[in-house]
Protein backbone atom coordinates (compact mmCIF):
# COMPACT_ATOMS: atom_id res chain seq x y z
CA UNK A 1 0.00 0.00 0.00
CA UNK A 2 2.70 2.46 0.98
CA UNK A 3 4.66 1.47 -2.11
CA UNK A 4 1.66 2.42 -4.23
CA UNK A 5 1.51 5.84 -2.63
CA UNK A 6 5.19 6.36 -3.33
CA UNK A 7 4.75 5.44 -6.97
CA UNK A 8 1.89 7.87 -7.26
CA UNK A 9 4.22 10.65 -6.21
CA UNK A 10 6.43 10.31 -9.25
CA UNK A 11 5.77 12.01 -12.57
CA UNK A 12 7.09 10.88 -15.93
CA UNK A 13 9.18 13.41 -17.78
CA UNK A 14 11.01 13.17 -21.11
CA UNK A 15 14.27 15.06 -21.42
CA UNK A 16 16.33 15.45 -24.57
CA UNK A 17 19.91 16.19 -23.53
CA UNK A 18 22.39 18.49 -25.30
CA UNK A 19 23.62 15.57 -27.43
CA UNK A 20 20.10 14.88 -28.67
CA UNK A 21 19.66 11.71 -26.58
CA UNK A 22 16.16 11.15 -25.21
CA UNK A 23 15.77 10.13 -21.55
CA UNK A 24 12.48 9.04 -20.03
CA UNK A 25 12.75 9.60 -16.31
CA UNK A 26 10.64 9.61 -13.17
CA UNK A 27 10.79 12.61 -10.88
CA UNK A 28 9.56 12.78 -7.28
CA UNK A 29 6.93 15.39 -6.48
CA UNK A 30 7.48 15.35 -2.72
CA UNK A 31 11.11 16.53 -2.48
CA UNK A 32 10.63 20.19 -3.40
CA UNK A 33 12.78 19.67 -6.47
CA UNK A 34 12.70 21.68 -9.64
CA UNK A 35 13.32 20.56 -13.19
CA UNK A 36 16.97 21.71 -13.18
CA UNK A 37 17.64 19.68 -10.04
CA UNK A 38 16.01 16.59 -11.50
CA UNK A 39 18.21 16.89 -14.58
CA UNK A 40 21.26 17.15 -12.31
CA UNK A 41 20.14 14.21 -10.17
CA UNK A 42 20.04 12.03 -13.29
CA UNK A 43 23.34 13.59 -14.49
CA UNK A 44 21.86 14.44 -17.89
CA UNK A 45 24.21 17.42 -18.28
CA UNK A 46 27.78 17.64 -16.95
CA UNK A 47 28.20 19.22 -13.53
CA UNK A 48 29.24 22.81 -13.85
CA UNK A 49 27.25 23.30 -17.06
CA UNK A 50 23.79 23.40 -15.49
CA UNK A 51 22.42 25.08 -12.39
CA UNK A 52 25.53 27.23 -12.09
CA UNK A 53 23.82 29.86 -9.90
CA UNK A 54 22.18 27.15 -7.82
CA UNK A 55 18.66 27.86 -9.04
CA UNK A 56 18.15 31.59 -8.53
CA UNK A 57 17.20 32.42 -12.14
CA UNK A 58 20.50 34.27 -12.39
CA UNK A 59 22.51 32.37 -14.99
CA UNK A 60 20.25 30.64 -17.57
CA UNK A 61 22.46 27.53 -17.64
CA UNK A 62 19.31 25.42 -17.12
CA UNK A 63 17.45 26.92 -20.07
CA UNK A 64 15.27 24.35 -21.84
CA UNK A 65 12.71 24.30 -24.62
CA UNK A 66 9.28 22.99 -23.67
CA UNK A 67 8.10 20.58 -26.37
CA UNK A 68 4.84 19.29 -24.88
CA UNK A 69 1.75 21.40 -24.25
CA UNK A 70 1.95 20.72 -20.52
CA UNK A 71 0.60 23.59 -18.47
CA UNK A 72 3.46 25.19 -16.56
CA UNK A 73 3.54 27.78 -13.78
CA UNK A 74 3.47 31.31 -15.13
CA UNK A 75 6.82 32.97 -15.68
CA UNK A 76 7.84 35.38 -12.91
CA UNK A 77 9.67 38.66 -13.51
CA UNK A 78 13.14 37.35 -12.64
CA UNK A 79 12.87 34.40 -15.02
CA UNK A 80 11.63 36.67 -17.79
CA UNK A 81 14.44 39.15 -17.13
CA UNK A 82 17.08 36.41 -17.20
CA UNK A 83 15.74 34.94 -20.43
CA UNK A 84 15.81 38.40 -21.99
CA UNK A 85 19.59 38.40 -21.50
CA UNK A 86 20.25 34.74 -22.31
CA UNK A 87 21.36 33.31 -25.65
CA UNK A 88 19.62 30.72 -27.90
CA UNK A 89 16.27 31.86 -26.52
CA UNK A 90 13.14 30.66 -28.34
CA UNK A 91 9.41 31.19 -27.86
CA UNK A 92 9.20 28.01 -25.76
CA UNK A 93 12.24 28.72 -23.57
CA UNK A 94 11.97 28.30 -19.81
CA UNK A 95 14.45 28.07 -16.96
CA UNK A 96 14.37 24.58 -15.45
CA UNK A 97 15.09 25.96 -11.98
CA UNK A 98 11.83 27.88 -12.03
CA UNK A 99 9.66 24.83 -12.72
CA UNK A 100 8.81 22.92 -9.54
CA UNK A 101 8.07 19.22 -9.95
CA UNK A 102 4.35 18.78 -9.33
CA UNK A 103 1.82 16.11 -10.40
CA UNK A 104 0.65 18.51 -13.14
CA UNK A 105 3.96 17.95 -14.97
CA UNK A 106 3.05 14.34 -15.89
CA UNK A 107 4.07 13.81 -19.52
CA UNK A 108 6.25 16.95 -19.75
CA UNK A 109 8.77 16.87 -22.58
CA UNK A 110 11.71 19.28 -22.70
CA UNK A 111 14.95 19.72 -24.60
CA UNK A 112 18.02 21.28 -23.00
CA UNK A 113 19.22 24.47 -24.68
CA UNK A 114 22.88 24.60 -25.78
CA UNK A 115 25.50 25.57 -23.25
CA UNK A 116 26.50 29.24 -23.45
CA UNK B 1 57.97 37.85 -7.80
CA UNK B 2 55.45 37.43 -4.99
CA UNK B 3 56.45 34.67 -2.58
CA UNK B 4 54.26 33.04 0.03
CA UNK B 5 53.67 29.73 1.83
CA UNK B 6 50.31 28.78 0.38
CA UNK B 7 49.26 30.29 -2.92
CA UNK B 8 45.47 30.17 -3.08
CA UNK B 9 43.76 30.36 -6.44
CA UNK B 10 40.29 31.75 -5.87
CA UNK B 11 39.27 34.28 -3.22
CA UNK B 12 35.81 32.87 -2.49
CA UNK B 13 34.69 31.69 0.96
CA UNK B 14 36.88 28.57 0.91
CA UNK B 15 39.98 30.48 -0.16
CA UNK B 16 39.43 33.20 2.45
CA UNK B 17 38.92 30.70 5.27
CA UNK B 18 42.12 28.92 4.20
CA UNK B 19 44.00 32.11 5.14
CA UNK B 20 42.69 31.84 8.69
CA UNK B 21 43.43 28.13 9.14
CA UNK B 22 46.88 28.53 7.59
CA UNK B 23 47.54 31.50 9.85
CA UNK B 24 46.96 29.37 12.94
CA UNK B 25 49.80 27.18 11.66
CA UNK B 26 51.94 30.28 11.03
CA UNK B 27 51.70 29.84 7.27
CA UNK B 28 51.26 32.90 5.08
CA UNK B 29 48.83 33.04 2.15
CA UNK B 30 48.44 34.98 -1.06
CA UNK B 31 45.26 34.82 -3.16
CA UNK B 32 44.76 35.23 -6.90
CA UNK B 33 41.29 35.90 -8.29
CA UNK B 34 40.01 36.83 -11.74
CA UNK B 35 37.36 39.06 -10.21
CA UNK B 36 38.29 42.55 -9.01
CA UNK B 37 36.97 41.87 -5.48
CA UNK B 38 37.15 38.95 -3.03
CA UNK B 39 34.12 36.76 -2.28
CA UNK B 40 33.80 34.72 -5.48
CA UNK B 41 30.23 33.84 -6.40
CA UNK B 42 29.00 35.25 -3.08
CA UNK B 43 30.04 38.77 -4.01
CA UNK B 44 29.71 38.52 -7.79
CA UNK B 45 26.45 36.64 -8.33
CA UNK B 46 24.33 36.84 -5.20
CA UNK B 47 25.65 39.30 -2.57
CA UNK B 48 22.13 40.17 -1.45
CA UNK B 49 20.86 36.59 -1.17
CA UNK B 50 20.57 35.04 2.29
CA UNK B 51 22.40 31.78 3.06
CA UNK B 52 20.81 29.57 5.72
CA UNK B 53 23.27 26.69 6.11
CA UNK B 54 26.38 28.35 7.52
CA UNK B 55 26.83 26.85 10.99
CA UNK B 56 25.86 29.30 13.75
CA UNK B 57 24.40 31.81 11.28
CA UNK B 58 20.65 31.15 11.05
CA UNK B 59 20.71 33.61 8.15
CA UNK B 60 23.50 35.63 6.57
CA UNK B 61 23.68 37.54 3.29
CA UNK B 62 26.34 36.22 0.93
CA UNK B 63 27.95 39.67 0.80
CA UNK B 64 28.05 39.84 4.60
CA UNK B 65 29.59 36.37 4.78
CA UNK B 66 32.39 37.62 2.53
CA UNK B 67 32.92 40.66 4.79
CA UNK B 68 33.02 38.44 7.88
CA UNK B 69 35.55 36.08 6.32
CA UNK B 70 37.72 39.04 5.32
CA UNK B 71 37.52 40.35 8.88
CA UNK B 72 38.36 36.92 10.32
CA UNK B 73 41.47 36.44 8.18
CA UNK B 74 42.67 40.07 8.22
CA UNK B 75 45.16 39.54 11.07
CA UNK B 76 47.00 37.01 8.95
CA UNK B 77 47.68 39.70 6.34
CA UNK B 78 46.82 37.85 3.15
CA UNK B 79 48.16 39.25 -0.11
CA UNK B 80 45.83 39.63 -3.09
CA UNK B 81 46.31 39.61 -6.84
CA UNK B 82 42.82 40.59 -7.99
CA UNK B 83 41.40 41.02 -11.47
CA UNK B 84 43.98 38.58 -12.84
CA UNK B 85 43.49 34.98 -13.88
CA UNK B 86 45.97 32.27 -12.92
CA UNK B 87 47.23 31.12 -16.29
CA UNK B 88 50.25 28.82 -16.03
CA UNK B 89 52.01 26.77 -13.40
CA UNK B 90 55.62 25.57 -13.46
CA UNK B 91 57.15 23.19 -10.98
CA UNK B 92 60.64 24.26 -9.81
CA UNK B 93 63.59 22.03 -8.98
CA UNK B 94 63.18 22.78 -5.28
CA UNK B 95 59.62 21.42 -5.45
CA UNK B 96 57.93 24.82 -5.33
CA UNK B 97 55.61 26.22 -7.98
CA UNK B 98 55.55 29.42 -9.99
CA UNK B 99 52.08 30.54 -11.01
CA UNK B 100 51.81 33.31 -13.60
CA UNK B 101 48.65 35.28 -14.28
CA UNK B 102 47.27 36.49 -17.60
CA UNK B 103 48.87 39.86 -16.81
CA UNK B 104 52.26 38.31 -16.17
CA UNK B 105 52.32 38.62 -12.37
CA UNK B 106 54.46 35.80 -10.97
CA UNK B 107 53.88 34.05 -7.65
CA UNK B 108 56.08 31.44 -6.00
CA UNK B 109 55.00 29.04 -3.26
CA UNK B 110 55.78 25.51 -2.02
CA UNK B 111 52.06 24.73 -1.84
CA UNK B 112 49.26 25.69 -4.24
CA UNK B 113 45.64 25.41 -3.11
CA UNK B 114 43.11 25.67 -5.91
CA UNK B 115 39.88 27.03 -4.44
CA UNK B 116 38.53 28.13 -7.76
CA UNK B 117 34.85 27.24 -7.34
CA UNK B 118 33.28 26.71 -10.73
CA UNK B 119 36.22 28.43 -12.39
CA UNK B 120 37.08 31.98 -13.29
CA UNK B 121 34.29 34.27 -14.36
CA UNK B 122 34.43 35.06 -18.06
CA UNK B 123 32.12 37.46 -19.86
CA UNK B 124 29.27 35.85 -21.78
CA UNK B 125 29.75 36.76 -25.41
CA UNK B 126 26.75 37.39 -27.65
CA UNK B 127 26.25 35.09 -30.62
CA UNK B 128 27.35 37.46 -33.38
CA UNK B 129 29.31 35.69 -36.14
CA UNK B 130 32.25 38.04 -36.58
CA UNK B 131 32.46 39.42 -33.03
CA UNK B 132 35.89 37.87 -32.42
CA UNK B 133 37.30 39.92 -35.32
CA UNK B 134 36.55 43.15 -33.45
CA UNK B 135 37.66 42.17 -29.96
CA UNK B 136 39.87 45.02 -28.67
CA UNK B 137 39.16 46.81 -31.99
CA UNK B 138 35.99 48.39 -30.70
CA UNK B 139 34.38 45.46 -28.90
CA UNK B 140 34.98 45.15 -25.16
CA UNK B 141 33.14 42.80 -22.82
CA UNK B 142 34.21 44.59 -19.65
CA UNK B 143 34.86 48.24 -18.96
CA UNK B 144 38.30 48.58 -17.46
CA UNK B 145 39.29 52.11 -18.43
CA UNK B 146 36.21 54.35 -18.64
CA UNK B 147 38.40 57.21 -19.90
CA UNK B 148 39.01 55.44 -23.20
CA UNK B 149 35.38 56.17 -24.10
CA UNK B 150 35.73 59.94 -23.69
CA UNK B 151 34.24 61.70 -26.70
CA UNK B 152 33.42 58.38 -28.40
CA UNK B 153 30.18 56.92 -29.68
CA UNK B 154 29.32 53.92 -27.55
CA UNK B 155 26.69 51.21 -27.95
CA UNK B 156 25.96 49.09 -24.88
CA UNK B 157 23.80 45.93 -24.94
CA UNK B 158 22.17 44.23 -21.97
CA UNK B 159 19.39 44.74 -19.46
CA UNK B 160 20.91 44.10 -16.06
CA UNK B 161 22.69 46.19 -13.47
CA UNK B 162 26.01 46.50 -15.25
CA UNK B 163 24.44 47.60 -18.55
CA UNK B 164 22.38 50.17 -16.67
CA UNK B 165 25.16 51.43 -14.43
CA UNK B 166 27.71 51.81 -17.21
CA UNK B 167 25.23 53.50 -19.56
CA UNK B 168 24.51 56.03 -16.84
CA UNK B 169 28.19 56.53 -16.05
CA UNK B 170 29.27 56.87 -19.69
CA UNK B 171 26.47 59.34 -20.46
CA UNK B 172 28.79 62.02 -19.02
CA UNK B 173 31.94 60.69 -20.66
CA UNK B 174 31.12 59.48 -24.15
CA UNK B 175 29.85 61.77 -26.91
CA UNK B 176 26.90 59.44 -27.45
CA UNK B 177 25.54 56.45 -25.51
CA UNK B 178 23.04 54.02 -26.96
CA UNK B 179 21.59 51.26 -24.82
CA UNK B 180 20.04 48.29 -26.57
CA UNK B 181 17.99 45.63 -24.82
CA UNK B 182 15.78 42.82 -25.99
CA UNK B 183 12.91 43.92 -23.78
CA UNK B 184 11.38 47.21 -22.75
CA UNK B 185 11.88 46.30 -19.09
CA UNK B 186 15.19 46.56 -17.27
CA UNK B 187 16.25 44.59 -14.23
CA UNK B 188 18.24 46.73 -11.85
CA UNK B 189 18.18 48.84 -8.73
CA UNK B 190 15.20 51.17 -8.69
CA UNK B 191 17.37 54.28 -8.59
CA UNK B 192 19.36 53.19 -11.67
CA UNK B 193 16.17 52.50 -13.61
CA UNK B 194 14.83 55.92 -12.64
CA UNK B 195 18.12 57.61 -13.54
CA UNK B 196 18.05 55.91 -16.94
CA UNK B 197 14.54 57.20 -17.50
CA UNK B 198 15.72 60.69 -16.62
CA UNK B 199 18.74 60.54 -18.97
CA UNK B 200 16.57 59.21 -21.76
CA UNK B 201 14.09 62.04 -21.32
CA UNK B 202 16.99 64.53 -21.38
CA UNK B 203 18.23 62.85 -24.61
CA UNK B 204 21.54 61.96 -22.96
CA UNK B 205 21.05 58.25 -23.64
CA UNK B 206 19.45 56.72 -26.72
CA UNK B 207 17.36 53.76 -25.71
CA UNK B 208 16.53 51.19 -28.37
CA UNK B 209 14.14 48.45 -27.21
CA UNK B 210 13.02 45.77 -27.82
CA UNK B 211 16.03 45.23 -30.04
CA UNK B 212 19.31 43.45 -30.37
CA UNK B 213 22.62 43.84 -32.14
CA UNK B 214 22.83 41.18 -34.84
CA UNK B 215 25.92 42.26 -36.78
CA UNK B 216 29.13 44.27 -36.65
CA UNK B 217 30.76 46.19 -39.49
CA UNK B 218 34.00 48.04 -40.06
CA UNK B 219 37.18 47.87 -42.20
CA UNK B 220 39.98 47.56 -39.64
CA UNK B 221 38.10 48.58 -36.56
CA UNK B 222 34.46 48.63 -35.56
CA UNK B 223 32.55 51.34 -37.42
CA UNK B 224 28.91 50.39 -36.91
CA UNK B 225 26.54 47.85 -35.43
CA UNK B 226 23.56 46.30 -37.17
CA UNK B 227 20.45 46.49 -35.01
CA UNK B 228 17.27 44.49 -35.34
CA UNK B 229 14.27 46.15 -33.73
CA UNK B 230 11.18 44.00 -34.15
CA UNK B 231 10.89 43.79 -37.95
CA UNK B 232 13.25 46.68 -38.75
CA UNK B 233 16.96 46.21 -39.41
CA UNK B 234 19.22 49.26 -39.41
CA UNK B 235 22.80 50.38 -38.87
CA UNK B 236 24.15 52.63 -36.18
CA UNK B 237 27.59 54.22 -36.38
CA UNK B 238 29.73 53.76 -33.30
CA UNK B 239 33.32 53.53 -32.06
CA UNK B 240 32.66 50.96 -29.37
CA UNK B 241 30.25 48.11 -28.77
CA UNK B 242 30.09 46.86 -25.19
CA UNK B 243 27.91 43.77 -24.67
CA UNK B 244 27.22 43.31 -20.95
CA UNK B 245 25.44 39.98 -20.57
CA UNK B 246 26.92 38.89 -17.28
CA UNK B 247 29.68 36.46 -16.48
CA UNK B 248 29.78 32.71 -16.54
CA UNK B 249 32.36 30.54 -14.78
CA UNK B 250 34.80 28.49 -16.84
CA UNK B 251 37.42 26.15 -15.43
CA UNK B 252 39.76 27.82 -17.91
CA UNK B 253 43.55 27.40 -17.95
CA UNK B 254 43.54 25.23 -14.78
CA UNK B 255 42.12 22.46 -16.95
CA UNK B 256 45.50 22.34 -18.75
CA UNK B 257 47.69 22.03 -15.66
CA UNK B 258 47.94 18.24 -15.86
CA UNK B 259 45.44 17.71 -13.08
CA UNK B 260 43.01 14.82 -13.19
CA UNK B 261 39.63 16.29 -14.14
CA UNK B 262 36.24 14.65 -13.87
CA UNK B 263 32.82 16.28 -14.28
CA UNK B 264 34.44 19.73 -14.71
CA UNK B 265 36.10 19.39 -11.30
CA UNK B 266 39.55 18.39 -10.01
CA UNK B 267 39.82 14.87 -8.61
CA UNK B 268 41.33 14.77 -5.10
CA UNK B 269 42.11 12.17 -2.49
CA UNK B 270 39.42 12.97 0.04
CA UNK B 271 40.45 10.36 2.57
CA UNK B 272 43.47 12.42 3.52
CA UNK B 273 44.01 16.01 2.58
CA UNK B 274 42.43 16.95 -0.78
CA UNK B 275 45.72 16.68 -2.64
CA UNK B 276 45.44 16.35 -6.42
CA UNK B 277 47.40 13.93 -8.60
CA UNK B 278 50.26 16.48 -8.50
CA UNK B 279 51.95 16.49 -5.05
CA UNK B 280 51.93 19.98 -3.56
CA UNK B 281 48.80 21.05 -5.44
CA UNK B 282 45.55 20.75 -3.52
CA UNK B 283 41.98 21.43 -4.62
CA UNK B 284 39.38 22.52 -2.08
CA UNK B 285 35.77 23.70 -2.16
CA UNK B 286 33.46 23.54 -5.15
CA UNK B 287 36.35 23.02 -7.58
CA UNK B 288 37.14 19.48 -6.41
CA UNK B 289 35.37 16.17 -6.68
CA UNK B 290 35.54 12.87 -4.80
CA UNK B 291 33.04 10.17 -3.90
CA UNK B 292 30.33 11.77 -1.82
CA UNK B 293 31.35 15.35 -2.66
CA UNK B 294 28.87 18.08 -1.77
CA UNK B 295 29.33 21.58 -3.15
CA UNK B 296 28.61 23.49 0.03
CA UNK B 297 30.45 26.41 1.60
CA UNK B 298 30.63 24.57 4.91
CA UNK B 299 32.28 21.56 3.23
CA UNK B 300 34.83 23.92 1.68
CA UNK B 301 35.70 25.21 5.17
CA UNK B 302 36.32 21.66 6.38
CA UNK B 303 38.43 20.80 3.35
CA UNK B 304 40.50 23.98 3.77
CA UNK B 305 41.24 23.06 7.38
CA UNK B 306 42.50 19.56 6.58
CA UNK B 307 44.47 20.81 3.59
CA UNK B 308 46.38 23.31 5.77
CA UNK B 309 47.64 20.48 8.00
CA UNK B 310 49.09 18.74 4.94
CA UNK B 311 50.57 22.03 3.69
CA UNK B 312 52.29 22.44 7.06
CA UNK B 313 53.99 19.06 6.64
CA UNK B 314 55.21 19.98 3.15
CA UNK B 315 56.53 23.36 4.26
CA UNK B 316 57.95 22.15 7.60
CA UNK B 317 58.95 18.53 6.96
CA UNK B 318 59.35 16.52 10.16
CA UNK B 319 58.50 19.48 12.38
CA UNK B 320 56.19 18.48 15.21
CA UNK B 321 52.83 20.08 15.68
CA UNK B 322 49.64 19.20 17.45
CA UNK B 323 46.19 20.61 16.83
CA UNK B 324 45.46 23.50 19.15
CA UNK B 325 42.18 25.12 20.05
CA UNK B 326 41.68 28.85 19.59
CA UNK B 327 39.75 28.92 22.89
CA UNK B 328 42.93 27.79 24.65
CA UNK B 329 45.73 29.26 22.57
CA UNK B 330 44.08 32.39 21.25
CA UNK B 331 45.01 33.77 17.85
CA UNK B 332 48.32 35.50 17.13
CA UNK B 333 48.03 37.67 14.04
CA UNK B 334 50.92 38.35 11.70
CA UNK B 335 50.08 42.01 12.21
CA UNK B 336 51.14 41.81 15.85
CA UNK B 337 47.62 41.57 17.24
CA UNK B 338 46.67 38.90 19.73
CA UNK B 339 43.21 37.64 20.54
CA UNK B 340 42.68 35.50 23.61
CA UNK B 341 40.07 34.59 26.15
CA UNK B 342 40.17 36.79 29.24
CA UNK B 343 41.92 35.06 32.13
CA UNK B 344 39.71 33.88 34.95
CA UNK B 345 40.14 35.80 38.17
CA UNK B 346 41.64 33.82 41.01
CA UNK B 347 40.86 35.59 44.23
CA UNK B 348 39.83 34.49 47.66
CA UNK B 349 36.42 35.62 48.83
CA UNK B 350 36.69 37.06 52.29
Amino acid sequence: MSRLILENQDVNITIIDRDGVTHKIEAPTDMAMNLMEVIRSYELAPEGTIGVCGGMAMCASCQCYVLSDTELPKMQDDEEAMLSEAFYVKENSRLGCQIPITPELEGLEVELAPES
Amino acid sequence: MITTDILIIGAGPTGLFTVFEAGLLKLKCHLIDALPQPGGQCSEIYPKKPIYDIPAYPEILAGDLTDKLMEQCKQFEPGFTLGERAETIEKQEDGSFIVTTNKGTKHKAPVVAIAGGLGSFEPRKPLIDNIADYEDKGVEYMIKEPEMYRGKKVVIAGGGDSALDWSIFLADVASEVTLIHRRNEFRGHLDSVEKLQELKSASKINLITPAEVIGLEGEQELESVVIKQETKVFKKECDHFIPLFGLSPKLGPIADWGLEIEKNAIVVNNALDYQTNIPGIFAIGDVNTYPGKLKLILCGFHEATLMCQAAYQIINPGKRYVLKYTTVSGVDGFDGTRKEAPKAVVKAIE
